[in-house]
Parts: C-alpha cells; sequence; structure tokens
C-alpha cells in the first residue's frame, strides 16, 4: 500500500519487541480507546541501560509501525539516551509518516517517557519533571481534527 | 487468494460496461451538441441511454438527468428542493443522522443560509421510520432526504412509506440510492420518489457518471453554468462513453437482480454466521432488512485499519470505519449513529460483497478475519486489560 513507507510495512508486517515483561522495572502507558489508539511499554533496566524493551499497541498500522520502531531504537542504550528519544527520530527510521499519523510517533516517545518516569518513581530516582510531558498536555491528538 | 470484498465502495467495471462503452471512444466520439451527423450518432446514443434508464426507474426520459455522479446529483436535489423551499418561505428540511457526506455536508451548507436541518436518530438498527417522518413535517417543511440503504452497515429504509407520507404533505422527497440501484428494486412511480440519485460505478458501471431523477414539475437549480446540455440544467459536453457504460451495467443489474440478490445475500448469511462466532463482536445495522452484499462487524479490542491492512497482505481488500480510515479522530458517524460507543467504532469491519464473489472466498475470508482479529488482540493492551479484568468488556 502506498499510504506508508516499506519499513513503517515491514515493522507493522513484523514487529519487533512485542510483547509484556515480567517484573518489568518501568511501565507506561498512552492514548485512549476513545481515540483509537493505547501504547504502553515495558522497561527492563540494568545498570542505567534499556536491557530490554517490549510493547502493546492498541491502534493503526503506523501506531504499531511506530511502537515496534521505538523499541528498536532505545534497546540497549543508555537511559538518558532513551529519554532524548524524539518523535520525530521515530518518524525518521521510518522513513516518514503521512502527516494526519504523526501523532502515533509521538504516542511512541510519550509511551517511552512515561515508561521511564515510572522507573524513577518506583525507585525513588529524582528527576525534572518538566522533561515529562503529560499525555492531556501535547494536544497531539486534537490537532489531527 | 484475492477476494474483492469492497463493493460498496466501488465496483469493478463489467465487461458488458466496456464493451458498450469502447465504440464512444474512437468511432461514435462525437459532440451531442453538434449538428453534424458525427454529433447526431452521439446525441442518438444519449437519447438511447436516457430512455433505458427511465425505463428501469418508471420514469419519461425528460425527468432524467445526467450528473458526474452521486455526489452531485445528491447536491443538486438538495440545494434545488431548498431553494423552491425558500421561494415559499419553507426552510425546514428532514433528513438522517447516517446519510452520506454528499447529503450532510450540502445540509450543513444550507444550514449556514438559516435553513433548520432536522437530522432524525436511526436508532441501534440503522432504520427510520415513516412515523418519525410524519412528526417531523411541519407546515415549514420542504425536503426530506432519506437514503435508499446505508451504505456502511446496509440498513434499508421503508422508502415507499416515507415517500406516501411526503406526497401526502405535499414534501419533496429525495432518496439517495446510490448503494440500492442496481441491488434492489426501484420504481419511482410505486415508491413515490420526486428526487433520485444513483451513481454508475456501484453497479459495475464507470467512474463518473450518475443519474439525478426529477419528477416532472419540480425545476432544478443549476450546480454547474454553462452551455444547455440536459435541458439547460447541468452544463457540460455530455459523458457519453461512461452514460452509455453505465446505462448497460444498469440493463444488465435490472435484468439479474433477483437472482443477483438471492446469490449474494447467501454469501452474506454465511459471513455473518461466521463473523458472529468470534467472541466480543457485534453485527451493525439490522440483522434482516439489509443489502444483499453487506456485511459490517465490529470487534472489541482491536482498532480497524490494522485489520485492513492485515487482511490487504493476504489478499482481501475491504473497509473500515475506523478514524485511521476516516482521516479524522472520529471514527464514523454512522457506527456513532446507531450507538456505538467510540471504542467499538474504532475496530469496525464492512465486507461488501457481489455477485462476483464465491463461496470459496467466503470461506478464505473466515478463516483470515478471526485469526487476524486474535493477533491484534494479543498485542492489543486494551483487550488485555478486558482480559484480566482491569476494564469491562463493552460487547458481549
Amino acid at each position: 500500500m502506498a499510504l506508508y513507507s516499506e519499513k513503517v510495512m515491514d515493522h507493522f508486517m513484523n514487529p519487533r519487541n512485542v510483547g509484556s515483561i515480567e517484573n518489568a522495572d518501568g511501565i507506561g502507558e498512552v492514548g485512549n480507546a476513545k481515540c483509537g489508539d493505547i501504547m504502553k511499554i515495558y522497561l527492563k533496566i540494568d545498570n542505567d541501560t534499556v536491557s530490554d524493551v517490549k510493547f502493546e499497541t492498541f491502534g493503526c498500522g503506523s501506531a504499531i509501525a511506530s511502537s515496534s520502531m521505538a523499541t528498536e531504537l532505545i534497546k540497549g542504550k543508555p537511559l538518558s539516551q532513551a529519554l532524548e528519544l524524539t518523535n520525530k527520530a521515530v518518524a525518521e527510521a521510518l522513513d516518514g509518516l503521512p502527516a494526519h499519523k504523526i501523532h502515533c510517533s509521538v504516542l511512541a516517545e510519550e509511551a517511552i517517557k512515561a515508561a521511564v518516569q515510572d522507573y524513577y518513581k518506583r525507585n525513588n530516582i529524582p528527576y525534572d519533571s518538566s522533561d515529562f510531558p503529560d499525555c492531556e498536555s501535547c494536544g497531539a491528538c486534537e490537532a489531527v481534527h | 487468494m484475492n477476494v474483492y470484498a469492497d463493493n460498496a465502495a466501488t465496483t469493478r467495471t463489467s465487461r458488458t460496461a466496456i464493451n458498450a462503452m469502447l465504440p464512444y471512444f474512437d468511432e461514435i466520439y462525437g459532440n451531442p451538441s453538434s449538428l453534424h451527423s458525427v454529433g447526431q450518432r452521439a446525441a442518438e446514443a444519449l437519447l438511447g441511454a436516457r430512455e433505458k434508464i427511465a425505463e428501469i426507474l418508471n420514469c419519461t426520459p425528460r425527468e432524467i438527468t445526467f450528473t458526474s455522479g452521486g455526489s452531485e446529483a445528491d447536491n443538486q436535489a438538495i440545494i434545488s428542493a431548498a431553494r423552491l423551499g425558500a421561494e415559499r418561505g419553507k426552510k425546514h428540511i428532514i433528513s438522517t443522522e447516517f446519510e452520506h457526506h454528499a447529503v450532510l455536508h450540502t445540509l450543513k451548507k444550507l444550514e449556514k443560509q438559516d435553513f433548520y436541518v432536522e437530522l432524525l436518530p436511526v436508532g441501534e438498527n440503522g432504520t427510520v421510520t415513516a412515523e418519525q417522518v410524519e412528526a417531523a413535517i411541519t407546515d415549514k417543511t420542504c425536503l426530506v432526504t432519506i437514503m435508499f440503504a446505508n451504505n456502511e452497515i446496509g440498513s434499508i429504509q421503508p422508502i415507499a412509506e416515507i415517500g406516501r407520507i411526503c406526497r401526502e404533505k405535499g414534501v419533496i422527497f429525495h432518496t439517495d440510492a446510490v448503494q440500492a440501484a442496481g441491488h434492489l428494486h426501484i420504481d419511482v412511480q410505486e415508491q413515490n420518489i420526486d428526487m433520485l440519485s444513483l451513481s454508475s460505478h456501484k453497479f459495475h458501471g464507470p467512474k463518473g457518471a450518475g443519474v439525478l431523477y426529477t419528477r416532472k414539475g419540480i425545476p432544478l437549480t443549476n450546480i454547474i453554468e454553462g452551455g444547455a446540455q440536459e435541458r439547460g440544467k447541468r452544463a457540460g459536453t455530455e459523458n457519453i462513453p461512461a452514460i452509455v457504460g453505465m446505462t448497460a451495467a444498469l440493463e444488465e443489474a435490472a435484468e439479474h437482480l433477483d437472482e443477483n440478490a438471492e446469490y449474494v445475500a447467501k454469501l452474506r448469511e454465511r459471513l455473518i454466521e461466521g463473523l458472529s462466532e468470534i467472541p466480543h463482536s457485534i453485527l451493525n445495522g439490522s440483522r434482516d432488512n439489509r443489502l444483499p452484499g453487506n456485511v459490517n462487524f465490529c470487534f472489541e479490542g482491536i482498532e480497524g485499519e490494522s485489520l485492513l491492512l492485515l487482511l490487504d497482505s493476504k489478499g482481501i481488500s475491504a473497509s473500515s470505519g475506523s478514524a485511521c480510515t476516516s482521516g479524522s479522530l472520529d471514527p464514523s458517524h454512522v457506527l456513532l449513529a446507531i450507538g456505538r460507543p467510540h471504542e467499538i467504532a474504532h475496530g469496525s469491519l464492512r465486507l461488501s460483497l457481489c455477485e462476483e464473489n464465491t463461496p470459496e472466498q467466503v470461506e478464505y475470508i473466515l478463516q483470515e478475519v478471526p485469526r487476524i482479529v486474535e493477533y491484534l488482540r494479543s498485542m492489543s493492551p486494551l483487550w488485555l486489560d478486558k482480559v484480566s479484568g482491569k476494564r469491562k468488556f463493552i460487547l458481549e
């Protein structure tokens, strides 16, 4: 289908890191059922490094592909790098997304941030809350209209 | 296996239609408005097409206006009736919540011109009643426009009864019959229809042609200004090849209407029966009172676009009313109108069959859809939350 790049289709048809992690160190879930997409990210953290990451996604083709790509981009990386992952980087790694699908890559970025935030909270690690915009204030969903 | 199951979106142009069209590209290519014999041969073809379509709809050739398709016919019908109403100080229009956007968006435009548009609710079955229409009509009503059958969920409306009420009350009745033409019996006299829109490519005709039937005595308002084609009501050189192809296709569809409907409805029944076995799913639209080829389901916990993409990878062409396929954040207005919550409407699948589909194809669909639904559910946090009891199931 010409709607999506080959990369998107590859990550949609053969998603990487699907599933959950038992005893995950951090879990992040963003999106909502009403809008039609929910992403959930599970992190395993060892020595400040993302030693494992899995995702579950309810959503369209690009939402699943964005989740898959985002997990690939942070797997094995230091937490600091995972936190720096932007939606733009996800979209670029997928060779681009259609304009009305950009919010899928935003969700991927936010899901990872939410999972890292969860990890910090569980371990009482101090963090700057401005690094973690909450889903409601993002406005990306409304921008799709 | 390749299965085209999106016949409500468009159909394959039939060999009959193509063969009928071919001479009108390079042999009989004249402009029907030209005086010379090359043009007059085209004019004869146009007249022949008009007569044939009038015969099928049971009206006179003068009551047929050729358009570019269903949308144009809907626009022109509504705008014409609205103008007539405005001239008499009547600016109330009755329609339904789940019309095609060609109707709804035209009505939206009229609202800005101080028309009062009343959209009747269609209930879970996706049907309005003649009683609802009767109760809504006031002495200010100038138009009732209600689709013959819904394009997404296939529910058929009580057109003849609605038409009778409108006739009694002296209100113009228009019906968007784009999904019905070539598939259901249409008789504008028996069914008390004043205006009717149809579209060629929904019954194996070519794209780019449609018809607006307008009962004698209802003057049309031009949407396209220019030459005197179509008795001055629709300018532009007639698309003769498409009109001829549409006519051949409609003739063929009308000839085989009963046998096709019976055959396709059998496929539909098998499909509905099979898909109903998927847990936490629901059929959209009336169980019995639906287009022969329409099947529409919602599957809880998944999203329609990913379902379509995976079906496409298996060779199955279908459609969905999810937000991601509608290009906005909201899922199908039709599914919302029959009371499906957003979350459920996102997981919709429409399979629309025609007489070219086979029982083997239906079995193939029934093999693939449950597998794909299960696969998508297995990675859906929404579904998994429902299974674990964290969230409640909406569908049984």
